[in-house]
């Protein structure tokens, strides 16, 4: 594990780019492929499944260290990183491991998740005495997940190309799907041998550009394809040799979360992949997205939940036809043929096209995105239709439109510190409204400030603290902000009695008085007419993650 | 009864008739230190340690009334004896010892037990009554040997000429700064010095402390040696056009906080070397029981987290509620900014 922690600290200890992707090129120069493989599962940000819960590693931590848990979670505080303050506090004895890093994963780790507790303890704990503090961060690291290192996704896979000479799209398409991290896997990730590289795995998604409207003169409208932007999950559906596949943008393979749409991919023909968006589909409309949330992460998907948020894909391009790869071919010519192969929006259709957007001038498009709304879309997508289908983001051919979000003035009323490069600074803030003469919490937000608000921001909170419960800090009311958010939707987890989607901050209002922040009535007014009319119907949903 | 009491101009002692580092203007100042959080100008009178008057002429004026006197030695004030012990923190810096009616007080200032040529070794007194500070009072805080981290400064400058750029190194212009110049090996490369630095060094070799040999960074130094010398400056430095001529750097900085990585990647910097000139964990607790004290007040820091540990060992602990700020990183540009 020494390489990997020289690795580690080499990237931890710059800033350049250039020097990152170095110190990993000639890690994976020198590393075995044995260890190579964990390296690169890690550093493309996979997780293995949790062996221990933090309850368990917070109280092994504090018999190793001799220090009471309050004490621990005053230093977690502080540090903002459970797996580093561990390393803090332990320190190692006499006797020093040194694993190459597969055997530490194969032989410490994997092999915990079987174990009964004082076995995973007694493994834990001594790993952690015979390690050194660098190390033994790593270790918690991998045990924990959540492995961020300080470089993207992007530079590892430069870094790999630079080492291995394979191309950074077919290295980013095999890295996509689920593959083994042993020596083997990670040949085959590296192999030079590019023919059979399409399997089960999907093209890296292409993604659009905020579209710029003051700079609308420079481009034609009759070269461009207007269409909705759908408010769904980005998927490919993929079907190869029979197998049905539905990979999300996040790299996920979701197939099991909608057997409906397995079901309805049964008839399609072989050797093809879609791109589209997954909505919760109703009616012949589109539900909101928290519906859809609901049918995510869930270990069995009842007929009940089907029933209640029945899904569709709504297929906007065609990546490859009778295993052909089309990604070169121009996007009006691929609409043509998926046209062909895929039907209209009709009754009970699970899986279908839908017709452009007709726009002759800027202005038409701009109408479009206004009714989005009405539509239940998020705005309109603005693509060039003579581009081809390329990786990751591309300026000038796929634009996105969004409409403006919602926005609503509140007041920061609990703040906590924030993790990784905001660690000890207060950034994690919790904004209320007025309900009557009461604040009541209505959102969480983290982004939005610069880095000298946040400062800001920070100092006001350390000096206005009127309690604390655990890491939260109680702060006086006197800051108001703008949030912003995508969509709004009641919700009887919070006690507001509404959840807003993508809540962040907007602005930061030294101009305003407390006084003058929105009400829980204004709010409520934002909420879409059919959401008030079933509130009971969205209660016994309550399957949300915390949209707060 | 305490000898020693808050009031809204800072600690008290009334049966003497001085506040010691106070934050308001008064008659009789005792002065631990010459940092600007515990030295504030505007007294009428002023005390502290014999080697510590310069630097504090620095801080709060050349005409400032100043009494220097030899550690140790003990001045009577209203039938309080008072002495001054060394702290270990920086050059002059001292705890004070009260004593009055055979009940012994002792504040600690800013201190440190580690080595650090560059200052007066400090001492332990016994006492009745001890206030510490809690600067770094959570146990995350654990000092390396400094020696292990001179060695990493000079292997990073070393490898920092190679790549012909300028190892920034930034650091209290008091104290930290000229600690790094007792603890660098100067046959590395040549080293400069930012003007907030450079102006405490004479004080320095007055004492006869052993510093490696620092020039202030003048623009014809400046255009010598950028690419391979070593420069110590405060952090407000850091992002000025100043800087720039040094381009191109590698940025560290050496504080106790460097401890914990987002402290280090938040301010952007390459390297950030954990070396600090307030006591540890460690040292914390073991100088608190050395002491002997019955009854222990803690100031500036966590005080909240040493006060409720030290309870839960059956100690007599509370908590005191200063100005001081010790070292924290959100006020260090502002300090070092008074400091020019």
């Amino acid at each position: 594990m020494k390489r990997f922690s020289q690795l580690f600290s080499e990237i931890d200890r710059t800033n350049r780019t250039n020097e990152k992707v170095a110190a990993l090129v000639s890690y994976f120069n020198e590393a075995e492929a044995a260890d190579a493989a964990w390296a690169l599962y890690f550093l493309t940000e996979k997780r293995l499944s949790r062996p221990v819960t933090g309850r368990q590693l917070l109280q092994w931590a504090s018999e190793a260290s001799g220090f009471d848990p309050w004490l621990l979670e005053e230093c977690y505080d502080r540090v903002g990183d459970f797996a580093e303050t561990v390393a803090l506090l332990v320190s190692e004895g006499d006797k020093i491991l040194d694993e190459p890093l597969s055997r530490m994963v194969e032989e410490y780790i994997l092999p915990l998740t079987d174990m009964g507790e004082s076995s995973k303890r007694s493994i834990i704990v001594d790993t952690w005495m015979q390690l050194r503090k660098t190390e033994r961060l790593l270790f918690m690291k991998m045990i924990t997940g959540g492995f961020r290192m300080g470089v993207a996704r992007t530079l590892v896979v430069r870094a790999l190309a630079e080492s291995c000479g394979v191309d950074k799209a077919i290295l980013s398409h095999r890295l996509m799907g689920a593959w083994q991290p042993d020596a083997e896997g990670f040949q085959r990730i590296v192999s030079t041998n590019t023919s059979d590289d399409l399997g089960a795995l999907p093209y890296p998604f292409y993604l659009a550009y905020p579209w710029e409207p003051e700079k609308e003169e420079s481009f034609d409208v009759s070269e461009y394809r207007i269409e909705w932007k759908w408010d769904g999950i980005r998927s490919q559906l993929i079907k190869r040799e029979g197998e049905v596949a539905l990979w999300s943008r996040g790299e996920e393979l979701i197939t099991d979360q909608f057997p409906e749409l397995l079901l309805a991919a049964a008839s399609l023909p072989n050797g093809l992949v879609l791109d589209g968006e997954i909505v919760a589909w109703s009616g012949g409309e589109v539900m909101p997205f928290g519906e859809l949330q609901s049918r995510l992460g869930r270990k069995r998907v009842g007929a009940a939940l089907m029933q209640a948020i029945p899904v569709a894909f709504v297929t906007y391009d065609l990546l490859e036809v009778e295993g052909d790869d089309l990604r070169t071919v121009e996007l009006d010519r691929r609409i043509k043929k998926l046209s062909e192969l895929i039907p209209p929006q009709q009754l009970g259709a699970r899986i279908f096209t839908v017709p452009e957007l007709k726009a002759s001038s800027w202005g038409n498009v701009s109408k479009w995105r206004e009714k989005a709304a009405d539509f239940k879309t998020e705005g309109v997508m603005i693509k060039r239709r003579s581009s081809a289908y390329g990786v990751g983001r591309k300026k000038g051919d796929w634009f996105k439109w969004k409409v403006d979000p919602f926005t609503i003035d509140a007041v920061l009323v609990y703040a906590q510190q924030g993790h990784g490069r905001r660690a000890s600074l207060y950034t994690d803030y919790t904004f209320a409204v007025w309900d009557g003469k009461e604040l009541v919490p209505v959102a969480k937000a983290y982004s939005g400030l610069t880095d000298k608000e946040i400062r800001k921001v920070d100092a006001f909170i350390k000096k206005n603290t009127t309690g604390r419960k655990g890491p939260v800090r109680m702060v006086k009311p006197e800051l108001v902000f703008e949030l912003a958010f995508e969509g709004i939707r009641v919700s009887s987890r919070h006690r507001s009695g509404v959840a807003f989607r993508f809540p962040r901050i907007s602005r930061f209002r030294t101009d305003k008085p407390i006084e003058e922040a929105d009400t829980l009535e204004t709010i409520c007014a934002l909420l879409p007419p059919q959401a008030i009319s079933q509130p009971t119907r969205m209660n016994q949903l309550e399957l949300f993650p915390d949209a707060g | 009864m305490a000898l020693l009491t808050l009031t809204t101009k800072g600690l008290y002692c009334e049966a003497g008739d001085f506040f010691i580092d106070p934050w308001e203007s008064v008659e009789r100042a005792v002065i631990t230190h010459a940092h600007s959080d515990h030295a504030r100008p505007g007294m009428k009178a002023y005390l502290t340690a014999m080697s510590g008057k310069g630097v504090l002429h620095e801080r709060v004026g050349a005409t400032a009334k100043i009494e220097g006197i030899p550690f140790g030695q003990t001045v009577e004030m209203g039938g309080v004896k008072v002495s001054l012990h060394p702290a270990g923190h920086l050059l002059g810096s001292s705890q004070v010892r009260v004593e009055h009616k055979g009940e012994i007080w002792v504040f600690s200032g800013d201190y440190k037990t580690q080595p650090d040529p560059s200052c007066e070794a400090f001492e332990l007194v016994r006492c009745n009554t001890f206030i510490t500070e809690s600067t770094f009072g959570l146990p995350i805080y654990q000092w390396d040997d400094s020696r292990v981290l001179y060695r990493e400064v000079e292997d990073w400058w070393r490898a920092n000429q190679v790549l012909g750029r300028t190892s920034v190194l930034f650091a209290y212009a008091l104290g930290k700064a000229q600690r790094v110049l007792a603890g660098v090996d100067p046959e590395v490369g040549p080293i400069l010095v930012h003007g907030s630095v450079n102006r405490f060094l004479p004080h320095y070799e007055a004492a006869g402390m052993p510093l490696a040999k620092a020039e202030y960074a003048t623009p014809e130094l400046i255009k010598q040696h950028k690419g391979r010398c070593l420069l110590i400056a405060p952090s407000s430095v850091q992002g000025t056009t100043w800087l720039k001529r040094f381009q191109p750097c590698s940025l560290a900085f050496a504080s106790g906080w460097m401890t914990v990585r987002g402290n280090r990647r938040r301010q952007a910097l390459d390297r950030g070397f954990v070396l600090s000139d307030h006591v540890d964990w460690p040292s914390l607790m073991e100088t608190i029981k050395a002491t002997g004290a019955e009854s222990i007040g803690v100031t500036h820091g966590y005080a909240d987290v040493v006060v409720r540990y030290l309870k839960e060992q059956g100690n007599e602990a509370w908590v005191l509620k200063t100005e001081f700020e010790g070292e924290s990183i959100q006020e260090v540009d502002s300090r070092e900014e008074n400091a020019e």
